[in-house]
């Protein structure tokens, strides 16, 4: 494999694990950057999806990705929003409490998720035109291969992008979403209908972790607990890129995806994770609110 | 003073606990796996199997006259909690042994609980060696029954640049420690890469790109759980085959397999002590055994196997002592001839079982086929020699 070859592997592998990264980080990044809301289920939520994309290669014919991604958003969006109005929308304001009873639900969806398919995770496996790579066997980029459901994963975080970006700057609810972001009180007062949009937010932020989840079982595990395994990932990137700015989001994976893939071609996988997580300590040091700062009017923050 | 007074109690407490081991027509023995919590996945299927046994016993009269009593505890996925559960399994419960654990980390928290209490654990996984407690019976594989006759064999198949793939965590890390000596030991072998995945890491692409550029033969993988998942269908998807690169590895078998999809694992080689297609007598009946008391699907694994025949070792064991006593039942239990799923085997002096190294190869129904056997049952070693010069077990106290 010539230097060239290794080069650009490791520049996809980092483009890679940034859309990952995306995915995992865009649905936290609406719960906690806009509602203050530490949700620790959101790795569940993502394995839910992993789930439901299982569910649908299970029932439905020729293991469609497309029905199942579909099942796997809305599933996990209205599982988020019987979470939002059972349980989320009673500890407002307390994000302690928050904290704690979202870990309890986090740990009731690995048991039921145990309980309700094979204890040992389920086989997810990508279909006939997404398991091939797009490979070089010869000239200056010999050994270079694309798989095609990384590029397939590529595609759709900046597909979600994308529309989350309409969504918010185009549509009326992205205009409320905004407002109550802003300044709750004020936009309350204006007439939004504050709980309502809370209830959207969560649903979306958890329908875009089902979405993840559904995507990414086709290259990582579906089990009880593969959702522990991107949490704090996610967490990361969502603090790094400043709260509540999904342009803040997706830079922020970008950097994380890209600098991860850099610092494992140099040291061991442990050394590039301690590597990495000092660099965003320091970073945060300079820039505390993160890459963008989101701007409010709120009176409580400065 | 206070010392004396301290162990006139502690006597006083055994004296006063002994005779509660067998009362009646019943004898209580401790099953103590994870019931919940990450390794449940595994253990779950082992505690099946450690109660399959006990079960047969009772059918066919129980052991010195009295019926087994299994009490079943939830480790709970956590060292501590294995820890807290065997104190109380022999304290309170008054349980004659304990058949459980998997993870190194639970056996080493419930380790000091036995030898503290003078009771006897029987471990069925396949682990790091480095350890030999005169209070456990390990019946998994030792290092020097799968590790190495793994890679002598991939040696002889002419496999010479050896890339060592683990999980971080400490059965991965001596495991490829001893392996590493052994290859710096062989003329013509070399290691061409070495990296460890955080437990449960499921990105592989930077890892993939550096066994890419250092063109291994042959990856020996002892990555354990999720990540098996993502590395195999990484591994796939960078267009990487068994025919160009074969994996071999020591934490997967039948049931991993099957979660992360057959095809994928295909090709590929695993190494146990046993694999369901194994055609032994004591095997067919156990298989069938199993599979009318929990469901026609269900799938063996090493492990259970060896979970499975501890119950057996204990009761020939208990015997030939002709005692429950744990001290008594650890002193007859080498030597003694068991007729097991795996064939005819027995116990070394040192605590651990004489038996086959297999490798196997996957096949697209998750089963593996045989592809080459030790011809006679190895001799467990607990510290290899050339990793560990002069360390030995004790003789049993």
């Amino acid at each position: 494999m010539s230097t060239l070859a290794l080069g650009l592997a490791q520049l996809f592998d980092g483009l890679s694990a940034a859309s990952i990264l995306v995915l995992a980080a865009l649905g936290l990044a609406l719960s906690f950057g806009l509602m203050r809301i530490i949700n620790m289920a959101h790795g569940e939520l993502i394995m839910v999806g992993g789930y439901l994309m299982y569910v649908a290669q299970q029932h439905l014919p020729d293991r469609s990705v497309a029905l199942g991604l579909v099942l796997a958003f809305t599933g996990s969006a209205v599982l988020g929003a019987m979470l939002e109005l059972s349980l989320i929308r009673w500890l407002h304001g307390r994000p302690l409490d928050t904290l704690l009873a979202t870990w309890g639900v986090s740990l009731m969806l690995q048991q039921a998720a145990r309980e309700l398919f094979d204890p040992t995770g389920v086989e997810v496996t990508a279909p006939a035109w997404l398991s091939g790579s797009l490979a070089f066997d010869s000239g200056p980029l010999a050994g270079l291969a694309l798989a095609h459901v990384r590029l397939f994963i590529i595609a759709l975080a900046i597909a979600v992008l994308c529309g989350m970006t309409l969504l918010f700057g185009r549509t009326r609810a992205g205009l409320h979403i905004r407002a109550v972001n802003q300044n709750r009180a004020m936009a309350s007062a204006l007439g939004v209908h504050s709980r309502r949009v809370d209830l959207l937010v969560f649903a979306l932020g958890s329908g875009i972790a089902g979405l993840a989840g559904g995507a990414l079982a086709l290259i990582a595990p579906v089990t009880s607990t593969v959702g522990q395994s991107y949490i704090v990932d996610a967490f990361l990137v969502v603090i790094l890129g400043g709260m509540g700015t999904l342009r803040g989001t997706a830079m922020a994976a970008l950097l994380v995806g890209m600098l991860s893939a850099l610092a494992e071609t140099f040291m061991s996988i442990s050394t590039a994770k301690v590597a990495l997580l000092l660099f965003v300590v320091a970073f945060l040091q300079f820039r505390p609110r993160g890459l963008i700062v989101a701007r409010s009017r709120a009176l409580d923050e400065a | 003073m206070s010392g004396s007074i301290r162990s006139v109690a502690l006597a006083a407490v055994l004296l006063a606990a002994l005779p509660s081991l067998a009362h009646g027509d019943e004898v209580k023995v401790g099953v103590l796996h994870s019931l919940t919590g990450t390794m449940s996945i595994s253990e779950i299927t082992v505690k099946n199997a450690t109660l399959l046994a006990i079960e047969e016993i009772n059918a066919t009269g129980g052991v010195l006259g009295k019926k087994l009593v299994p009490v079943v505890e939830d480790g709970a996925s956590e060292p501590a909690t294995f820890a807290q559960k065997a104190q109380k399994l022999v304290q309170e419960g008054g349980v004659a042994t304990v058949f459980g654990g998997w993870t190194s980390a639970s056996r080493k928290a419930m380790l000091p609980v036995f030898e503290r209490l003078g009771s006897l654990l029987w471990y069925p996984v396949q682990f790091e060696g480095n350890e030999c407690s005169p209070s456990i019976m390990y019946s998994g594989a030792q290092p020097n029954q799968q590790a190495l006759p793994a890679l002598e064999w991939a040696i002889k198949k002419g496999y010479k640049k050896i890339y060592l793939l683990g999980s971080d965590y400490v059965f991965p890390r001596t495991a490829n420690l001893i392996l590493k000596k052994h290859i710096a030991a062989t003329a013509g072998t070399s290691l061409v890469g070495e990296e460890y995945m955080p437990l449960g890491g499921t990105s592989f692409g930077g890892i993939l790109n550096k066994i890419k550029s250092s063109s291994p033969d042959v990856i020996i993988n002892t990555l354990n759980g999720d990540s098996n998942v993502a590395f195999f269908k990484q591994f796939s998807a960078a267009g990487m085959t068994a025919a160009k690169l074969p994996v071999i590895s020591f934490s997967i078998a039948e049931q991993e397999t099957a979660t992360i999809g057959p095809k994928l694992v295909a090709g590929h080689y695993a190494v146990w002590n046993y694999f369901q297609s194994l055609d032994t007598p004591g095997n067919k009946k156990f298989i069938a055994a199993y599979k009318a008391k929990y469901g026609v699907d269900a799938v063996m694994s090493d492990p259970m196997i060896h979970g499975y025949l501890d119950v057996y070792a204990w009761k020939a064991a208990v015997e030939k002592a002709r005692s429950f006593e744990p001290k008594a039942v650890r002193k007859a239990a080498p030597g003694i001839e068991l007729d097991t799923p795996l064939g005819k085997t027995r116990f070394d002096d040192n605590g651990s079982l004489y038996q086959k190294v297999l490798v196997g190869q996957a096949q697209p129904d998750a089963q593996f086929a045989i592809a080459w056997s030790t011809e006679t049952a190895i001799k467990p070693e607990p510290y290899d020699p050339l990793s560990f010069p002069g360390k030995t077990c004790g003789a049993p106290k």
